[in-house]
């Protein structure tokens, strides 16, 4: 049994350091930066899934925790403040901060019903934004819609991550690297989700979404407990954010729009709220998909009609709100239910929702 | 004096086309307990619609007037059609969905309404023709136009009709009696499903309203316009208390004078820090402020404790 | 026989309407106390008042000898008092285990970081909570459902999870709200043999029930609501004897 288990993490080791190679080898570099991306929104996705899937919150501005992050990374290390700080100083700093924002959001929200909330959270990303864009003055914090440029790359011991590495006479490309930088923080960020959902916490958070009175009624402070997931979230959107503006070496408003908070829930809604593998599976399908899109709706319809009727981006938008509208009709529990809700059709016993409303 | 009064003309201006918009958030909450996230789309589809109509129009040397009429005429049938399609496609389906369904439903809807008036218009911005009577009078040193009076005419007389439609008339008596218990109203014979359509067509109608007035009032239309617009009336609508039609009305008129007269003083009480570049951020400051210290809005009844 | 709650002239109006009018009644410690009264005489509005759920008006409450001052719920079950509701309310999604692991929130104290290092207190407690959590859905005979979904369990066996669940935080007083509606004639017999056996083993109950029989047969003292008001308080071969108690019930107007 425990060598079982043991061949199983080995397998799934060697795949995640074999993944970037074939696919750069296959495909191009191109697309191991789409797999670097893949990896940022996991992290995303998984504190997303915190706050709406186990907590049920839910939390259209997550994006702006993202933007903390990312911002505060560009502040600390780029020549806008001269400042040079390395990664590891910065990564908690930002997840930190972000998790004092995730607070600042909840605390005026807590006693707000589910769709006031959402509504709520969609405003607070929208003033995180309107700020970005227009700190540039009096004092220059921001630099405005113009973002900051010339960010330090992601550096670990003193070796920046771009310049690649050669290994085993292999030239590991800097995107590779990248990747596997992000993939330990992502695997360390699933670790974490996965222990919290398991616990006395985690069962709090679960507890309130399925009937907050009952949470209290069993003594649960349902005020802390629900500040706790809005902060947790939100400093792992933190730690993505800083890796984010490590990665592009450039921030700018324009990355935190409303539509990119909607793209991380609908990660988390098509995989299936709540569960880890589910959560995972979304972003991985929402990154590439598109990407797709990009390189063949374009050239298809070249192909077909001689034209190009529908440009790729909005093509994906387009798709992005019907797939939405279609899995709440069809398959509201998401395209990899979680096993308790799985449960859920195997027992077919009269249910709560006939008879205790009687 | 002068920027008080000139602010207080933008607010009431802005104001009226809020409160329209906030009518048909109102309405949906007040009969589904739902949050139409995608009513703002329905005002964009209804100014470019109107704009297109309008286009079409100019070469037939009608009287502008008229054309404004028939455009939004048509602007108000297609927005209504959509608003039933909406409801049809996205809500009914959901109606004994957990509470989150629908709301993501919308916001799908939201997305693809958008794209697909991105492929009907571009991403451009387009310049609205005036077709109103536009010329400026003066008013305590402050300047007010005619399109602006137009505005808040066209809104006054649409909520004036709204009002007594739902308060008067058996089909609002059958809306009233539906969103207080849908239950009950069925057994008296009520179509439930039939009320709460025609509650989204006649909140597309009004949104189709909001639509013209709003792109006549800054003289552009864009296919992502409807958006914060929507976020703001909802605002709006909750700063009201939301589900109560008078407050709506009270409460697009107020956010529509916070925001214009804190755009006006922001920089003079910020000493400049800040400019009315953060007007934007009023809206939602104000949200948040009712949400927490009054949750059921002005002129909502204050919700009886329940276990 | 000892004091463990104290009422002392509640109130409680809502919109104008008088719900609850300077109601007192003390509960021992150790007794089985029953609360009854026609529909809408405020039973359930005292019970929420008890526990945290209303705010009162007016009037004072003392638990285990101690004021307890306006509080919210998770602060009354701290204090040691534990419910169940009148239209049950299970963490549907969750099992049976899960649901009573969730009532030992108040016994145990792991936090995030516990959680995330998976200390080994965190470890510990974790056993522990289980243990307790399967030993009370033995207690209340359901242990072999134990994986099983809230919401799929029988209307019956949904009952018995939520006193399960009430009686994870170890509670001095377990308020049920009608445990018995709803069930048929089998199932009370079984509920009224647990209860008798919650108090034997030394928490004291406090009951409010529609079904008469049960209260007369369980309670060692009733308390009768009317309109908001206390109208009796006895042992219940008095209570069925008081006239005030039959007009209240049978309509007749009370001279």
């Amino acid at each position: 049994m425990q060598n079982k288990k043991f061949a199983g993490f080995a397998l799934i080791a060697i795949a995640l350091i074999a993944l970037p190679i074939m696919v750069g080898i296959g495909f191009g570099n191109a697309w191991v930066r789409m797999l670097d991306f893949a990896l940022l929104y996991i992290m995303l996705a998984l504190g997303l899934n915190i706050v709406v899937g186990f907590a049920g919150l839910l939390d259209l501005g997550y994006i702006a925790f993202y933007a903390v992050g990312a911002y505060i990374y560009a502040l600390l290390a780029s020549p806008h403040f001269g400042l040079h700080w390395p990664l590891w100083a910065i990564l908690p700093i930002g997840a930190l901060v972000a998790g004092v924002f995730g607070i600042l959001l909840g605390a005026p929200t807590l006693r707000l019903r589910g769709d006031y909330l959402a509504i709520v959270t969609l405003g607070f990303g929208e003033i995180i934004r309107i700020f970005l864009n227009n700190l540039n003055a009096p004092i220059n914090i921001t630099n405005g819609p113009k973002g900051i440029a010339g960010i330090d790359p992601l550096t670990i011991a003193g070796q920046p991550l771009t310049k690649g590495m050669d290994l085993f006479g292999f030239h590991f490309h800097g995107l590779y690297l990248y990747y596997y930088l992000f993939v330990i923080l992502a695997l360390l960020i699933v670790l974490v989700t996965m222990r919290l959902e398991n616990s006395r916490i985690g069962r709090a958070w679960v507890a309130i979404r399925e009937d907050e009175i009952a949470a209290k009624a069993c003594g649960i402070n349902t005020r802390n407990v629900k500040l706790l997931a809005f902060a947790m979230g939100a400093s792992f959107g933190g730690v993505a954010g800083g890796l984010f503006s490590g990665f592009q070496q450039f921030v700018s408003p324009e990355s935190f729009g409303l539509f990119e908070s909607i793209m991380v829930l609908c990660m988390v809604v098509l995989g299936g709220m709540g569960n880890i593998p589910g959560v995972i599976l979304g972003a991985v399908v929402l990154t590439v998909l598109p990407e797709f899109f990009r390189y063949w709706a374009g050239p298809a319809q070249q192909a077909v009609f001689g034209q190009i009727f529908i440009d790729p981006e909005s093509m994906r938008l387009l798709l992005f709100g019907i797939a939405l509208i279609l899995v709440m009709r069809f398959r509201p529990m998401g395209l990899l239910p979680s096993a308790r809700r799985k449960a859920e059709l195997e027992h077919l016993a009269p249910s709560l929702d006939d008879e205790g409303k009687a | 004096m002068e920027t008080f009064v000139q602010q207080l003309i933008n607010g009431l201006t802005l104001g009226s086309i809020y409160a329209l918009v906030a009518l048909g958030y109102t309405m949906v909450y007040g009969i589904l307990g739902l949050i139409n996230f995608a009513h703002g789309e329905v005002v964009m589809i209804g100014a470019l619609v109107a704009l297109a109509a309008f286009k079409l129009l100019a070469a037939t040397m009608l009287p502008p007037v008229l054309i404004a009429l028939i455009g939004f005429g048509i602007a108000a049938m297609v927005c209504m059609a959509l608003g039933w399609s909406i409801e049809r496609i996205a809500y009914r389906p959901l109606r004994n969905a957990p509470r989150l369904a629908p709301l993501i439903t919308a916001i799908g809807v939201s997305l693809v309404l958008q794209q697909l008036a991105m492929l009907f218009w571009g991403r451009s911005y387009h310049a609205v023709p005036a077709l109103l009577p536009s010329e400026a009078h003066e008013i305590l040193g402050a300047r007010i136009n005619e399109v602006q009076i137009i505005i808040m005419l066209a809104a006054g007389m649409a909520m004036t009709g709204l009002i007594f439609l739902v308060q008067r008339s058996k089909l609002g008596r059958a809306m009233r009696a539906t969103a207080e218990n849908p239950q009950v109203a069925a057994l008296m014979g009520v179509d439930a499903n039939k009320i709460v359509a025609l509650t989204f067509v006649i909140g597309s109608a009004l949104a189709a309203l909001a639509g013209v007035l709003v792109s006549a009032n800054y003289g552009i239309a864009h296919y992502q316009m409807g958006f914060l617009l929507g976020l703001k009336a909802f605002t709006a609508a909750v700063l009201g208390g939301i589900g109560n039609i008078g407050g709506a009305v009270l409460g697009g008129v107020l956010l529509g004078i916070i925001e214009a007269l804190g755009a006006g003083y922001i920089g003079d009480l910020t000493g400049g820090v800040f400019g009315s570049n953060y007007q934007d951020v009023f809206a939602f400051f104000v949200l948040i402020g009712v949400l927490v210290f009054r949750p059921s809005g002005l002129m909502g009844e204050k919700v009886s404790e329940r276990a | 026989m000892s004091a463990l709650l104290e009422a002392i002239n509640i109130g409680k109006t809502f919109g104008g309407v008088q719900a609850l009018k300077d109601v007192s009644l003390t509960i021992n410690a150790g007794e089985i106390y029953g609360l009854i009264g026609p529909n809408g005489a405020g039973k359930t509005t005292f019970f929420n008042v008890i526990t945290g759920l209303y705010q009162r008006d007016g009037g004072e409450i003392r638990f285990d000898g101690v004021p307890l001052s306006l509080t919210s719920p998770h602060e009354v079950a701290a204090a040691g008092i534990a419910r169940t509701f009148q239209n049950i309310r299970l963490f549907a999604e969750m099992s049976a285990l899960e649901n009573v692991m969730v009532g030992r929130h108040l016994r145990s104290r792991s936090g995030v970081l516990g959680a995330v290092f998976r200390t080994a207190a965190t470890r510990a407690e974790e056993v522990a909570i289980k243990q307790k959590a399967t030993a009370l859905l033995e207690y209340v005979g359901i242990a072999a459902k134990a994986e099983i979904r809230a919401a799929s369990l029988s209307y019956g066996d949904q009952r018995r999870l939520e006193i399960a669940r009430a009686l994870a935080s170890e509670p001095k007083l377990l308020a049920l709200d009608e445990p018995a509606a709803g069930m048929n004639a089998t199932e009370t017999a079984g509920l009224r043999s647990l209860i008798e056996k919650i108090r034997k083993d030394g928490t004291t109950v406090l009951l409010i029930e529609h079904d008469v029989k049960l209260i007369m047969g369980l309670c060692d003292r009733v308390a009768v609501l009317d309109y908001g008001q206390k109208i009796a308080e006895d042992i219940p071969a008095n209570v069925q004897r008081d006239a005030g108690v039959i007009s209240a019930y049978l309509g007749v107007p009370n001279e």
